[in-house]
């Protein structure tokens, strides 16, 4: 206990005030009171507690301020009552303190609803309650009393009013229940006093219709989000539509074949079935196409580089001599067995070369195939053509370069469309319409006739030399001279004479004289014939001991043409003289000699040992500038060469179905040199007069002797 | 060492040699490159259309040949 009450006399101080002390007491008393209840359960506790428990924010003093003694004092002040109020005096004209401040403290207030019995109030209640059967006195002195209370309610203050508002509530609710006791009581007119205090308002109030909104929306118009670019080439594009829909209608309205266009319509039905069936690949033939030529350029990269800019510098140092550097190697599967038999460059697409495949093997023969390479897809042709007989020889229209005229094994000719997708030729003989009885060995294109048909010439080892004429897509051949062979006549039975006919193994045409051209023949004869005597030739040259494998005219001389035989000989003539002008043994048979195009001394021969031969008259007379083997295996034998029109490359074919592109060194291809002061001369005339010179040199030897 | 896509010019592979996330990748990058390209061909000379568009870069060359509906992509490995 005494412990207590030291805590809280220790806690007074840090209270300040003599309130704190009070409550403080009470909670004292309610610590003790605690205390004592919890003794029988916390007494060790207790006994624990007797040494002084300290909370933990009590204050440290020192034991001298622990002895201090407080002097405690109650009194009857309120405690909350203000000490200092000054009221303002208008007599002195200044604040002065008030002497008494009312000490009262009021706890708690209640209004309570009790009033005196003998006062006014209490007096007219019990006289109210005792007369209440009087309806009508009574509700004039109800309404008089609640005047009389409205009057009063103004004046007196607010807690009088409060009680007499709970008066005139439980006063109004008598007056009701009175009424309501007794009904329809006759009322005293009520006198309405008009004064400020009785404010009656009246009001009234109209129907409020109830708001109801009602709308209408229309669709939205549909919108779509459109975006597009107005670049030059779209615009470009729409009017290039436009106007190739007003073509087509003016072609519509012009042909009016329906007949032809039903045909057609079939057709394009037909290849669209065909399409829709087939593989994807068809459709992007096109682009596949790009690609794989420059896939092909990529990896074929450094041939083409050298193809377009190498030029081999060491002909410098090689006197005179040229090299041929390969470039690239066309070959196909399909024709492995077969030989090249004849290759033609295109005339209009420089690139493009045709070659033909067969046997001349005549035990061993099989079927043949044209095919259309370009330089600028080395690894698969561009077009293939397969035919049943070996094809000997071929011939691309220099006015329309997709046509290919081909000779065959078995005397057949042919006309190929390059633009027509099929691989079979668009005409071809027959054995009904004159065909050869043997070998075709060579066909030409001719100028088209009069009625601008196209026709071709076909020389075969039957000694016809023919005329095809494409009259209304059927070929209609003319025979256009036979080849007797002179002094061969022999006797047959019953006294017929039996021409022999000779066996022309190669033609060419004159470039400028048109009905003049040149046979070769088996027996080594060339006859020089026209077009318009049928049976007789313009002459004859004893040109080779054996077959005549190839005969050329001179590109830029008119006289001069070029023979070569399997005799191992090369001979170039001047058709005016009967003995060749100049004469080269290569050592080996000769399968095929071309005129360069752009030289007329330059040319090349190739021979069976697989080696190519190229000359130049007016470098060097009697010796090749170039001897070089060509093809990669022995054993095979190069059958054809040409000379590209416009690069310096050849193509050489050879017997296992390969062909070979080479490039020509510069020493191969001298221009005549620029004398100082004088301007180059360039053009056929050069040639010719190159030609010219040497060929003097030639012949004068040959006329003084002749003489 | 060549690899083949086809595409159509709406970026969808219709047929690839390589596997499917670098075609698809392949496919939506050269599609919008062709368009571009040939876009600025076009502005030049409207006459004038893209036939071929070659990207060589240091391991292997992307060569694009577009097509009236499709795009053909082949990446080549170098031979050197």
């Amino acid at each position: 206990m005494l412990g207590v009450f030291l805590l809280q006399s220790q806690s007074g101080p840090s209270g300040g005030k003599a309130a704190p002390p009070r409550p403080a007491k009470a909670v004292s008393k309610k610590r003790d009171e605690d205390a004592s209840t919890d003794v029988g359960e916390g007494a060790d506790e207790w006994t624990a507690a007797k040494t002084l428990v300290k909370p933990p924010d009590q204050l440290e003093l020192t034991e001298a301020e622990l002895k201090e003694e407080f002097t405690r004092v109650l009194t009857a002040n309120n405690p909350h009552a203000p000490q200092n109020i000054v009221r303002y005096s208008f007599k002195e004209r200044a604040y002065k303190p008030i002497g008494y401040v009312d000490q009262t403290a009021i706890h708690f207030s209640l209004n309570g609803n009790l009033i005196l019995k003998d006062s006014d109030e209490g007096r007219r209640q019990s006289m109210r309650s005792a007369v209440s059967e009087k309806a009508s006195l009574e509700t004039s002195a109800v309404i008089s009393e609640e005047t009389e209370i409205k009057d009063e309610e103004g004046t007196e203050d607010t807690q009088a009013a409060g009680e007499e508002e709970a008066e005139e509530a439980g006063a109004a609710e008598e007056a009701e229940a009175a009424e309501a006791e007794e009904p329809p009581p006759p009322r005293v007119k009520e006198q309405k006093l008009a004064n400020q205090f009785n404010f009656i308002e009246r009001a009234s109030k109209t129907l409020n219709n109830p708001l109801r909104e009602r709308a209408c929306q229309s669709e939205p118009t549909p919108c779509k989000n459109f975006s597009a670019t107005a670049n030059q080439w779209e615009i470009y594009d729409a009017y290039v539509e436009e106007l190739q829909k007003m073509e087509k209608s003016k072609e519509k309205e012009k042909t009016k074949a329906q007949i032809a266009k039903k045909e057609e319509k079939k057709k394009g039905r037909k290849l669209t079935s065909l399409e829709s069936q087939s593989d994807d690949i068809t459709k992007i033939s096109k682009a596949a196409k790009i690609m794989e030529r420059m896939v092909n350029q990529n990896i074929f990269d450094d041939i083409a580089q050298d193809f377009k800019y190498f030029e081999d510098a060491s002909d410098e140092y090689r006197d005179q001599r040229g090299t041929l550097l390969p470039l690239w190697k066309f070959q196909y599967d399909k024709t492995k067995r077969l030989a090249v038999t004849a290759i033609s460059w295109n005339p209009k697409y420089k690139d493009l070369f045709a070659v033909g495949y067969g046997s001349y093997d005549f035990m061993k023969q099989s079927h043949g195939m044209l095919l259309l390479y370009t330089m600028k897809n080395p690894s698969f042709p561009e077009y293939v053509f397969s035919s049943e007989s070996g094809i000997m020889c071929l011939d691309i229209h220099n006015d329309h370069p997709y046509l290919v005229a081909v000779g065959f094994y078995d005397g057949n000719v042919a006309i190929y469309n390059l633009k027509k997708a099929t691989s079979q030729p668009s005409y071809k003989s027959s054995a009904k319409s004159g065909k050869h009885t043997d070998p075709v060995w060579q066909v030409k294109w001719q100028k088209d006739d009069m009625d601008n048909n196209l026709n071709f010439f076909s020389v075969s080892s039957d000694g016809r030399i023919v005329s095809w004429t494409l009259v209304k897509n059927e070929l209609v051949h003319t025979d256009v001279i036979k080849l007797s062979a002179e002094g061969t006549t022999m006797q047959g039975p019953e006294g017929l004479q039996l021409q022999t006919l000779g066996c022309g193994t190669s033609f060419d045409f004159h470039k400028k004289i048109d009905y003049l051209f040149l046979v070769g023949t088996e027996e080594g004869k060339i006859y020089k014939c026209s077009k318009c005597y049928s049976s007789q030739f313009l002459d004859v040259f004893e040109a080779h001991h054996m077959a005549v494998d190839s005969v050329s005219w001179n590109p830029y001389h008119l006289k001069v043409f070029i023979s070569c035989s399997s005799d191992w000989t090369v001979k170039i003539w001047d058709h005016t003289v009967k003995t060749p002008m100049f004469i080269y043994d290569l050592h080996s048979a000769v399968g095929d000699v071309a005129w360069s195009p752009y030289s007329s001394t330059v040319f090349a021969a190739v021979t069976t040992d697989g080696k190519a031969h190229v000359f130049d008259l007016s470098i060097n007379k009697y010796e090749a500038l170039c001897t070089q083997i060509v093809v990669a295996k022995k054993k095979n034998k190069i059958t054809h060469i040409q000379f590209n029109p416009v690069y310096p490359v050849v193509i050489v074919g050879d017997e296992r179905g390969h062909i070979t592109c080479l490039k020509l060194s510069p020493n191969l291809r001298k221009m005549p040199k620029e004398k100082k002061g004088q301007e180059v001369k360039k053009g056929p005339e050069v040639e010719i007069a190159k030609m010219d010179k040497l060929l003097n040199l030639v012949r004068e030897p040959d006329s003084t002797a002749g003489k | 060492m060549t690899e083949l896509e086809n595409y159509l010019f709406s970026g969808i592979p219709i047929r690839t040699t390589l596997d499917n996330s670098t075609t698809v990748q392949y496919a939506g990058l050269l599609c919008q490159l062709t368009m571009k390209a040939r876009s600025t061909v076009r502005d030049i000379d409207p006459q004038n259309d893209l036939t071929f568009l070659r990207i060589r870069s240091k391991k292997h060359e992307i060569m694009v040949a577009p097509d009236k509906e499709y795009l053909l992509i082949v990446i080549q490995n170098p031979c050197e």
